[in-house]
């Protein structure tokens, strides 16, 4: 179709003028085959216009292959270590013991030992350590004497979520302790077992909890979603802009038809960002891909359309590219983080889940992540891929109204 | 002088003339410090848990209930057998499954012994490890209470534990720095980059290089108009994250307000480098947004603390001026140290800021082509 059309625009070069202009009572299957290629030769020139930029051109497939492999294997929330300070002040056995044990776990790392408070605590100012450790003295004393004793912890609680972790690792490391403690040293007769429930657990579709599984999918999806958003965008205002898109206007172009023109071009630059980053999740990180290479492109495509259908909207209401570019900055920033990739949504307050219903990206999100990994079929998603349609076709109804020819 | 002010006022002008923008200039942080800091968190609250109970007995009902009204999870499904795990982590919904063995209660009881298993979708590792840990934690305590006291007593050690910093847990004590560091330096990139670029594009920049003005002057003209509206929105985010959250400013006042103005002014000239290096403005827009916005989201400890991260990108974020942006707010606001403890960071920040002045200065072209 496209090398046909490459002979029709270079024989009619002359004439290129009556290829364009439609009949707007053209009917049956001359008038349709019109309309399809009045879109071809816009889309061809969407394309020209878009790869003429030499930066623009390279980057679009540059950046996202780049940012993938540098940012895929840096993001965990997995804790490595947690830094401790001890401040020892009993200095027993019973204390030794205690710091051998936290030593000795892979998660606690003793780095520094101090006897002075305020040195631990300008340590944890300085993000030196994360947790401060205090024994006090006369720990051994009761705790051989069968007497209960304090210990006083410390968390750097910035960041709620690590220290919660740590704070539970380091509770399991102290019941460790102190159940030695009390068969040891104590003698309890513990000769009937106390009934107790043994938990085994599981993660399934991804064994190790390897967060590149995780992460691929999501940074895959903002890549494509900021270069369709704003690119798209970017190029309708700056037509505006330069004043170009006057000569589209008094030509018998349909609106929709210029929509689509405008359209396609990011939609298949989206979709090839896409296969490229699949490639590289499978070659450089061995990302499994359990589900149907089909319902992940089909989602991909609604979703593209969608964004970009949006993008074209917002676009008819900036008369600048910058001004076009603030508003993409706003929602596009609102759309990720808000989508889920990197925070669970199910635990934001319900106003931001309903908010969610409008979110494409938070669609394709679970889309991607539960047909890569989980291999989940059309069925499993099928709500998803329904609501995301609606979107899409709700956002490109409202570009083509209101996209209006006239000044 | 007087020629330079003149020219600052054409800036001015330029950014008043197109309200929208400045309108959409302040709206967009203080939206989303207000998004941000009610709506995302790294915790869990409400994930969606089904259960699979072969027993349905007395205890395995009295351990579900349990769990479930932890106010972690939600039930989503009670499952008959093994096949239905599949199917309902394949939907989505459900982050794990609780499998009690068959004659669960009665094994507890006679044989002092009965295993339970917690299947979690690892598909969200995050989800997944904080739901399995605070499922294990309410078994626990359940064995504890089955226990009776008598165990429970003889714990010797019993360690108090004090959150430092941000005792209630807030998640925003995490995301408000952050977000302040994102929105301000791609705003500020973003803008000045788009606006040389702009006047290249449009050809005007012909005109102001044939006029008297220096390019350190040009440069420096587009700068001050957006270093003064920026330094107005962080003036504005600091007082709003003060109001809505109670997130009071521990430290310095004047410094945290000084160490602003240098991160802004970074940002700026990071904007101006960018632009002597793009020829359009979607080229510029797409250096500073897309170039920049992932990287700063993912690189600086925003969300992910650089500290887990694999040992080479301790290095390769290093680069990334967010990421010493974002000790220094933490520590002037939240920790509230003084100078003593960020003068490292500070000045790469002002290492890297001139830096960017003085290579889009030498690049500056005079000229066109």
């Amino acid at each position: 179709m496209l090398r046909n059309l490459k002979l029709d625009c270079s024989k009619n070069k002359g004439e290129s003028r009556s290829a364009v202009k439609i009949p707007t009572e053209a009917s049956g299957e001359k008038g349709k085959s019109r309309k399809m290629r009045t879109i071809l030769y816009l889309i061809r020139k969407e394309f020209i216009q878009i790869f003429r930029n030499k930066f623009i051109s390279k980057a679009i497939f540059g950046v996202p292959i780049i940012q993938m492999l540098i940012l895929v294997p840096a993001v965990t929330f997995e804790l490595k270590h947690v830094n401790l300070c001890i401040i020892d002040n009993d200095i027993t056995s019973e204390s030794r013991g205690l710091i051998n044990k936290l030593e000795g776990s892979t998660f606690f790392k003793v780095s520094f030992s101090t006897w002075s408070e305020k040195e631990a605590n300008n340590l944890l100012h300085r993000n030196k350590c994360n947790m401060i450790i205090n024994i006090p003295s006369g720990f051994g004393k009761d705790i051989g004497s069968g007497k209960p004793s304090k210990l006083l912890v410390t968390v750097d609680a910035i960041n709620a979520s690590t220290a919660q972790l740590s704070w539970a690792y380091l509770n399991g490391v102290i019941s460790d302790y102190n159940m030695n403690i009390i068969t040891n040293n104590l003698n309890i007769n513990l000769v009937t077992p106390l009934p107790r429930i043994q938990i085994t657990n599981r993660y399934w579709y991804n064994e190790l909890l390897n967060y590149k599984y995780y992460m691929l999918p999501g940074i895959l999806v903002i890549l494509v979603t900021a270069i369709g958003f704003l690119l798209a965008g970017l190029n309708m205002v700056r037509e505006k802009e330069i004043g170009t898109i006057e000569q589209i206007n008094v030509t018998p172009v349909r609106k929709y038809q210029f929509i689509i023109a405008k359209m396609v071009p990011f939609l298949l630059i989206g979709i090839i960002d896409l296969a490229l980053g699949l490639i590289i999740g499978k070659l450089a990180f061995s990302v499994p891909f359990e589900g149907s290479v089909f319902v992940m492109f089909l989602g991909s495509t609604i979703f593209l359309i969608a964004v970009l259908g949006l993008a074209l909207f917002i676009s008819t209401f900036s008369g600048t590219q910058q001004q076009y570019m603030f508003v993409a900055f706003f929602f596009m920033i609102i759309f990720i983080l808000m989508s889920g990739i990197f925070t669970p949504a199910e635990s934001m307050p319900w106003w931001a889940q309903k908010f969610n219903i409008v979110n494409p990206v938070a669609y394709l999100m679970r889309i991607n992540r539960m047909v890569m990994l989980k291999g989940s079929t059309i069925y499993d998603i099928g709500r998803d891929l329904y609501s995301l349609a609606v979107i899409a076709i709700c956002f490109s109804a409202f570009a083509v109204r209101r996209y209006r020819k006239t000044a | 002088m007087k020629r330079f002010l003149g020219f600052v006022k054409k800036e001015f002008l330029h950014i008043f003339r197109d309200y929208r923008t400045l309108i959409i200039l302040f709206g967009i942080p203080a939206a989303q410090i207000l998004i941000f800091g009610f709506a995302v968190s790294t915790d869990i609250k409400n994930a969606g848990v089904a259960i699979l109970d072969l027993s349905k007995d007395e205890i395995t009902q009295k351990l579900s209930d349990k769990i479930i009204s932890s106010g972690f999870f939600k039930k989503t499904d009670n499952l008959l057998n093994y096949n239905d795990i599949d199917l309902v982590l394949k939907k989505g919904k459900t982050k794990a499954v609780i499998v009690f063995e068959e004659k669960f209660g009665s094994r507890l009881m006679k044989e002092g012994k009965a295993s339970l298993s917690i299947i979690a979708d690892g598909s969200e590792p995050n989800v997944a490890t904080l739901v399995t840990n605070y499922t294990m934690a309410i078994v626990n305590d359940f064995n504890r209470e089955l226990n009776g006291t008598a165990v429970n007593n003889s714990f010797l050690i019993q360690p108090e534990v004090k959150m430092f910093y941000n005792p209630n847990m807030k998640s925003h004590f995490m995301f408000v720095p952050g977000v302040i560091t994102l929105i301000l330096i791609l705003i500020c990139a973003l803008m000045t980059s788009v606006t040389i670029t702009r006047e290249k594009e449009f050809g005007t920049m012909e005109v102001l290089l044939v006029s008297p003005l220096k390019p350190v002057q040009i440069i420096l003209g587009k700068v001050t108009p957006y270093f003064l509206l920026s330094f107005i929105n962080v003036i504005l985010i600091l007082i709003m994250s003060w109001l809505v959250f109670g997130l009071p400013v521990k430290g310095s006042i004047a410094l945290l307000l000084l160490e602003c103005m240098l991160y802004i002014l970074m940002s700026l000239s990071l904007g101006i480098l960018i632009s002597t290096v793009s020829k359009t403005m979607q080229q510029a827009i797409f250096i500073s947004f897309i170039g920049l916005m992932l990287p700063t989201i993912l690189l600086s400890g925003f969300i992910f603390p650089i500290e887990n991260m694999p040992k080479i990108y301790d290095y390769v974020s290093m680069v990334m001026p967010p990421r010493y942006f974002i000790i220094i707010i933490k520590s002037i606001m939240i920790k509230g140290t003084g100078f003593f403890f960020v003068w490292k960071e500070t000045l790469i920040l002002l290492f890297m800021t001139l830096l960017f002045i003085g290579i889009s200065v030498k690049k500056f072209k005079v000229r066109l082509q």
